[in-house]
């Protein structure tokens, strides 16, 4: 192809993360395409548990917990506008989510881990709350004889990730967007004049801005504009059960109902590079935990299993970071797309637009990976 | 809709759908017991409320859920028909314990 297509803004990676920033993009009045691999994508954006998470995010980085929270507070509004827009209902609910312990050990973990956490200096507090077995039976009245307690927070929730990645495409193609898919990025070359060259064996395209939100992939991707994207695959596993009538109002961090009737299982971590591969181990040990949260999934058919694997940085936090070599070029690369989705469709896609990060963004660049190794 | 083959006339197998006394054959099915007799939509979808009957009958589909013996859910097709079995259609999502 001897002329290439020309955009304001090019996206590589049309999942959820690429998808929303995309919206953002047009939404500040850009043309955008996004350039995304085919069905052969690892794309974590159709594996994931759909959770919008708050109440765990941030230990080690407080930026990240006032970050995820902007976002899980603009979800209301931006699951409002995706249905106007695109007539679909993403099922987004916030009532509150629980982690459940099945032992003191572990509820003493996770009471630490929080508290620690909103000691951070710099941190944004919001209320939670540790829960006995007397006040969560309140909540749950047959909850398994093995849970000791757990913790709540009101400002997690919730949404159906499949809908929301449907109703992302439909919103990105009202607004006029360019959706290329079988369109791997071989290369990247700035322009002299400004804006980049973007190679794909179906033929080049040109963009005045660049965002690079292809998940692991970023990490090949980022040094041809002079970004570093240090991440790698961690394995999830989840089991859906068969539809059931709704018995579980709230989120848990490791189970919870969908707004279709089945229940998801999930929250498993494994560090195996790129195989997508199940495991009976890990699934069993998932099953159980759930079973005995709450017996009656015992008497469910679980339907499907599936892992996915989550973009995660050498922190677990999110990197987001303009290029110093080739000023047009941005990163957006983090394991909670899903959550994130809303800052990253209101917040982050028009600071690009404008042409920088704010400088509260500076704690989420590659540059702190940065640091010699002790000798 | 459909028609049984030719075959030797096997024992009959008195089962109740939805409350009603009915027949079917030794061999038979749930699922293949339904269609034998007409009774094509065995249960309404979880989501939408639509009418479903048994499609691929190998196991896969699962639209051919029905309430056997007081169990929500259970793929006709895969379950052999039992004399006295009480068969009845799946309304939407399955509840737990039921």
């Amino acid at each position: 192809m001897a002329n290439a297509t020309i955009f304001d803004a090019a996206v590589i990676g049309g999942g959820v993360v690429g998808a929303a920033v995309a919206c953002g993009l047009l939404g500040a009045g850009l043309s955008t395409c996004i350039l995304d691999e085919g069905d052969v994508a690892h794309r974590a954006s159709r594996g994931n548990f759909a959770l919008i998470w708050v109440q765990s995010k941030g230990l080690g980085m407080a930026r990240y917990g006032s970050w995820t929270r902007a976002s899980a507070d603009a979800w209301a509004d931006f699951a409002a506008d995706l249905r106007a827009e695109t007539g679909i209902d993403v099922a987004h609910q916030r009532p509150g989510g629980f982690s459940l312990c099945l032992s003191e050990e572990e509820l003493e973990k996770r009471r630490g881990a929080l508290t620690r956490m909103h000691n951070q200096p710099g941190w944004i507090p919001y209320d939670w709350e540790v829960l006995d077995r007397p006040a969560l039976m309140r909540e749950f009245p047959d909850l398994g004889p093995e849970v000791v307690g757990g913790l709540y927070c009101p400002l997690d929730g919730h949404v159906n990730s499949l809908r929301l990645f449907r109703a992302l495409h439909a919103a990105f193609k009202a607004r006029g967007g360019a959706y290329f898919p079988e369109r791997p990025v071989t290369s990247i070359a700035p322009l002299s004049a400004g804006g980049f060259r973007i190679e794909t064996p179906k033929g080049a395209i040109e963009a005045g801005k660049l965002v690079l939100a292809a998940g692991i992939a970023n990490a090949r991707l980022a040094p041809m504009v002079g970004l570093v994207a240090p991440v790698r695959p961690q394995r999830g596993q989840i089991l859906v059960t068969e539809k059931t009538a709704p018995f579980l109002r709230h989120p848990v961090i490791t189970v919870r109902q969908t707004d279709e009737g089945g229940v998801m299982i999930g929250d498993s971590a494994e560090e195996a590079g790129l195989d997508e591969r199940i495991g009976l181990g890990v699934l069993s040990v998932m099953a159980d935990r759930a079973m005995r949260m709450f017996p009656r999934i015992a008497a469910l058919n679980v339907v499907r299993t599936w892992a996915a694997l989550r973009v995660m940085s050498q922190d677990g936090f999110p990197i987001y970071d303009r290029s110093e070599s080739a000023p047009g070029a941005f990163i957006a690369t983090c394991h909670s797309g899903v959550t994130l989705a809303a800052a990253h469709e209101r917040l982050l896609a028009p600071m690009i637009a404008r042409g920088a990060l704010d400088a509260d963004m500076a704690p989420f660049s590659a540059r702190r990976f940065d640091v010699p190794q002790a000798a | 809709m459909f028609r049984r083959l030719p075959d030797p006339p096997a024992r009959r197998i008195a089962f109740t759908l939805d409350g009603v006394a009915v027949e079917g054959m030794d061999g038979d099915s749930v699922a293949a017991a339904l269609l034998a007799l007409g009774h094509t939509a065995c249960r309404e979808t979880a989501v939408s409320g639509a009418p479903r009957g048994p499609y691929c009958m190998m196991g896969v589909c699962f639209d051919c859920l029905v309430v056997i013996d007081g169990i929500g859910n259970r793929q006709g097709c895969l379950v052999p028909l039992t004399e006295g079995m009480a068969v009845e259609t799946q309304h939407g999502r399955r509840e737990v314990g039921r």
